[in-house]
């Protein structure tokens, strides 16, 4: 049998010759990639209605930090000028920007302060909730099996309950204050994380690099701290903007309810509570809570919408 | 039950006095399937497949899809678990291990794996994602930075891409720094799954190529699964053919590609698009697909598709016995070798 | 697939179980005094002892857990002691009928409005009608229900006397309108974003492109081709909505006065009317779970590769 041919498959060598390319070439083929600040401030240049919301939701966090430098008055007092000669409640003027409520308080003031407690059992709420969802989705998700199935139908207990429901009960169990409504949320808002957790580390799970790390020896507790937490990161910062707008509603239902922050505390919902009996005679205690209601909701909600679309193509690995 | 194939597994080597690095013998991994409320189905992926692997040396293992190849793989670096038989290494059992002492034999079989763009994680930098490895073997951080820049000169990769991402790295580039990641924790055997079967064909020739480096220098062993018979003619000294979960031919790569046993040897090797043999002519191509490994055929597995089919091969299994070439196959109708036949 | 349906009718049973035993966590053992939180607080020492006493609850938590769950099977949710002392489950039978008809008006408002303007906002986007449907779904979506009820109220019904204030009466229908559209806008709101945003996706995609060429109509492709794809998970969501629903939505049914389940969940709750709160949170967790099971089957039944991914 004569030699087979240069390059042929019986010759037992490859079509190609190995050449090692130089180093130069080698940084070349590399790409360089904008960091994520880059990109979150091109996008938000290009897109003005999540740059509005980004900014209303700074602004909104910077007058619940500072409200006592911001409110013109005390919004517990109830101030004599505040209420006319009949004690009905003064309209928007010269002293009270926003006019005053039946206690003759000022309602600018006291939207201010609701700012805050909106903002704190909103953050406060969320960022529980997202602890408990996180520790029950990961659990659940890496660990399968019958610890997977209990989570699980409990998740699946808690979920059934309507979640403004739920918290109506609980508050009536433990009591209404601020702290309680706060704990309330969280114990019904965990739930919604813990099932979207729970399916991205399934999905992780099966990933080669997770599989790759098992291979190399490296253990479960390493494994879920540097490869499976970093990749949930995106989605729980996306989810817990939209709990923000979330637990703002709860909590402004619960205290629409009169269950929720106690008076003489001021919250939007509480206030709207007040103002439905004079909506013939003083619309603006009314509006003034439910329009900041819903501007702020909208703020957190479209710079959700925003942080989703930055942050989702993160989320399926970077490809070439 | 002593199988003939591992009596005579180590064909023309002399008789070494070291046991060989890896060796296999009678491996079994079964996967049970859930079918409606009740139902289950055995999955034979791997039904009894028996080798073995020296020291500096790379086996090759080729097949199609549904040959088990690749779950043999899985299975010797223990993402799957081997369901009976044996797996030695060195001399020592470790198909039963658990625990700490299957922390300790993970560091001595490593893996290299098909997707360069999924087997690296992300979020991870180069320098962290070699540094893993580097943990693995308990290499305190002072040495960590040296140790990283060694091993990226290893491969060739120059060490200013540290600190990038595999998201900025061609596919090349990433599947050597999963080689570096493996070599990390100095494992004594090395398995490739299709390597090199996502990387364009211009840069296989560079990680074949980096991979034989590495072989003479350190001495490591492969099992290096391919699809790709060209590829195995280039890296593989001996070469094992398996069909759906069993081996049906085995031996030294002259042995098999100068004269295939197997009728389904020879059916793989005509039809690699050979330039030399163009414009000859054309091979006849194999009928039909690969048989469902849920369901095989009887007895001999490729009798469907087989030209030299007879009523034997439908109900009796063929052993893996000697054939004349020197090589092991598994045919009732090839003769066998004469010491063999008497 | 009668495999599947088994398996989830028990997951569905083992969910029950579940809300009731939570239910009954809730009712009796987390209270520090469960029997004054049942007998309320104006009820006489010896009112409580006898409460006490007849809720077992100087006996184990088991032995209390087994008859709380023989009472619940004899449609036995307690006494509510704010409506001197009748049925819970009674108080709800006679409530739930205003609550189903709310819950059906407020699934027709997310089906009428969301879905059409979902497709209209599809089909031309970036004109003026689809920046002004988004922005509405902008707002439906973050309006509190309870604000935009009592605007809506003040509006229309007080401002412009366009409808009633408050309660019901006949023709029920004229009651309902209103607060039917508040309790749907969110989820309108919900579902027109979600179905232009698919609707854009699908009616990009190559088999759309492949059967304009083809020169069949727009209106073909779309009722053909499109609408099953991007409605049927919309249909299950809604499905789970009618769910929601159903346990009395109780912030709209307080502002618009129907009375209805959550209109007693709103009384109780100044009250503190243990019984009936935990009572109706009950019924519509149960109702979640079932509604939650109907959905599953009806997507068996609807998408043909669910079917067989079940199989």
């Amino acid at each position: 049998m004569t030699a087979p041919p240069e390059g042929s498959f019986l010759s037992g060598q490859l079509p190609t010759a190995a050449v090692e390319p130089a180093a130069a070439s080698e940084l070349a083929a590399a790409a360089d990639e904008p960091s994520l600040g880059r990109r979150a401030l091109t996008s938000l240049r290009r897109d003005p209605v999540a740059l509005i919301s980004v900014i209303a939701v700074i602004v909104l966090a910077l007058v619940a930090v500072f409200a006592p430098l911001l409110a013109p008055h005390n919004p517990l007092q109830a101030y004599p000028n505040g209420l006319a000669s009949n004690g009905a409640p003064v309209g928007p003027g010269s002293s009270f920007l926003l006019g005053t409520d039946p206690n003759g308080r000022d309602v600018l003031s006291r939207l201010i302060f609701g700012a805050r407690v909106s903002l704190l059992v909103g953050v406060v709420a969320t960022g529980l909730a997202s602890i408990i969802g996180v520790l029950v989705g990961g659990i659940a998700g890496y660990a399968g099996g019958i610890v997977d199935s209990v989570l699980m139908r409990i998740t699946d207990v808690v979920l059934s309950f309507p979640i403004l429901l739920f918290c109506v009960a609980l508050i009536a169990i433990t009591g209404p204050s601020t702290r309680n409504v706060m704990l309330v949320i969280a114990f019904g808002y965990w739930t919604y994380l813990a099932r979207i957790v729970r399916g991205l580390v399934l999905s992780l799970k099966e990933r080669e690099f997770v599989v790759a790390a098992r291979t190399l020896g490296i253990g479960h507790r390493a494994i879920l701290r540097r490869h499976i937490l970093p990749h949930l990161v995106p989605a729980i910062i996306v989810y817990s903007t939209l709990g923000i707008a979330t637990s703002i509603l709860i909590e402004a239902s619960l205290s629409y309810l009169g269950i929720g922050v106690p008076l003489p505390q001021a919250s939007w919902g509480q206030m709207i509570s007040q103002g439905q009996q004079y909506f013939q005679t003083a619309p603006w205690l009314l509006v003034a809570p439910g329009v900041a209601l819903v501007l702020t909701v909208l703020a957190f909600n479209l710079a959700g919408d925003w942080l989703t679309d930055l942050l989702d193509p993160e989320t399926s690995g970077d490809r070439r | 039950m002593t199988d003939p194939a591992h009596v005579q597994s180590r064909p023309d080597e002399q008789t070494a006095a070291a046991p060989p690095v890896v060796d296999v013998r009678d491996l079994r991994v079964h996967f049970k399937v859930h079918r409606g409320l009740f139902g289950s189905q055995l999955v034979k992926a791997v039904d009894g497949v028996s080798f073995s692997i020296a020291a500096g040396e790379t086996l090759g293992l080729a097949g199609e899809s549904g040959s088990g190849k690749s779950t043999v793989a899985r299975t010797l670096v223990r993402i799957n678990r081997p369901t009976d038989g044996s797996v030695l290494l060195s001399g020592a059992e470790t198909a039963r291990l658990s625990g700490q002492e299957l922390r300790a034999y993970r560091r001595r079989m490593q893996m290299v794996y098909q997707d360069p763009y999924d087997s690296l994680d992300p979020k991870m930098t180069i320098k962290d994602a070699i540094g893993e490895g580097l943990t693995v073997r308990g290499v305190p951080r002072a040495r960590r930075k040296s140790e990283v820049e060694e091993l990226l000169a290893r491969v060739n990769l120059p060490v200013a891409l540290a600190g990038r991402y595999p998201g900025q790295l061609s596919g090349g580039q990433r599947q050597r720094v999963s080689i570096a990641r493996a070599l990390a924790v100095s494992p004594e055997v090395i398995v490739c799954d299709e390597a090199v079967a996502a990387l364009d064909v211009s840069i296989r020739a560079q990680v074949l190529n980096l991979l034989k480096d590495i072989q003479a220098d350190a001495g490591v062993s492969y099992l290096f699964i391919s699809h790709d018979l060209s590829t195995l003619r280039f890296m593989a000294d001996r070469i094992a053919i398996m069909y759906v979960g069993r081996l049906v031919e085995y031996g030294t790569s002259e042995q098999v590609f100068a004269a295939p046993a197997h009728p389904y040897t020879q059916a793989l090797i005509a039809a690699v698009p050979d330039i030399a043999a163009l414009g000859g002519p054309r091979p006849a191509p194999l009928p039909g697909e690969p048989p469902n490994p849920a369901s095989p055929p009887p007895g001999c597995a490729f009798h469907p598709r087989c030209p030299l089919a007879v009523e034997l091969c439908r109900t009796v299994a063929p052993p893996l016995v000697r054939k004349a070439n020197g090589q092991l196959a598994a045919c009732h109708v090839v003769p066998d070798a004469p010491e063999v036949a008497r | 697939m009668t495999g599947w349906l088994l398996r989830r009718f028990g997951q569905m049973i083992i969910v029950i179980l579940g809300v009731v035993t939570l239910a009954f966590l809730l009712a009796y053992v987390v209270p520090g005094d469960p029997a004054r939180l049942v007998a309320g607080p104006n009820a006489s020492p010896q009112a409580v002892a006898s409460i006490a006493r007849q809720l077992g609850l100087d006996q184990s938590i088991w032995s209390q857990y087994v008859s709380y769950l023989g009472r619940l099977v004899h449609g036995n949710l307690g006494t509510s002691f704010a409506l001197q002392d009748q049925s819970v489950g009674g108080e709800i039978w006679r409530a739930l009928p205003y609550t189903v008809w709310l819950a059906l008006g407020g699934v027709l408002v997310e089906i009428g409005i969301g879905i059409p303007v979902g497709i209209a906002a599809a089909y031309r986007p970036r004109s003026i009608m689809d920046r002004f449907a988004t922005l509405g779904a902008l707002v439906g979506l973050s309006a509190p229900p309870f604000w935009l009820g009592l605007m809506l109220l003040y509006l229309l019904g007080y401002k412009l006397s366009l409808f009633p204030l408050s309660g019901a009466g006949s023709p029920l229908i004229w009651y309902l309108i209103l607060p039917s559209f508040t309790l749907g806008v969110g989820g309108a709101a919900f579902y027109s974003r979600m179905i232009r945003t698919t609707m854009l996706a699908v009616l990009r995609s190559p088999y759309v492109e492949f059967a304009r060429l083809k020169g069949m109509p727009e209106r073909t492709i779309l009722f053909r081709h499109t609408l099953r794809h991007v409605l049927t998970p919309v249909i299950t969501m809604i499905g789970m909505d009618l769910g929601y629903f159903l346990g009395g939505v109780l912030i709209i049914e307080s502002v618009f006065g129907l009375p209805g389940v959550g209109q007693l969940a709103y009384n109780a709750i100044g009250e503190l009317d243990i019984p009936m709160i935990t009572g109706t949170v009950l019924v519509a967790a149960v109702f979640m779970v079932v509604m939650n099971f109907i959905v599953d089957v009806l997507y068996t039944v609807i998408d043909p590769r669910v079917r067989l991914s079940r199989h």
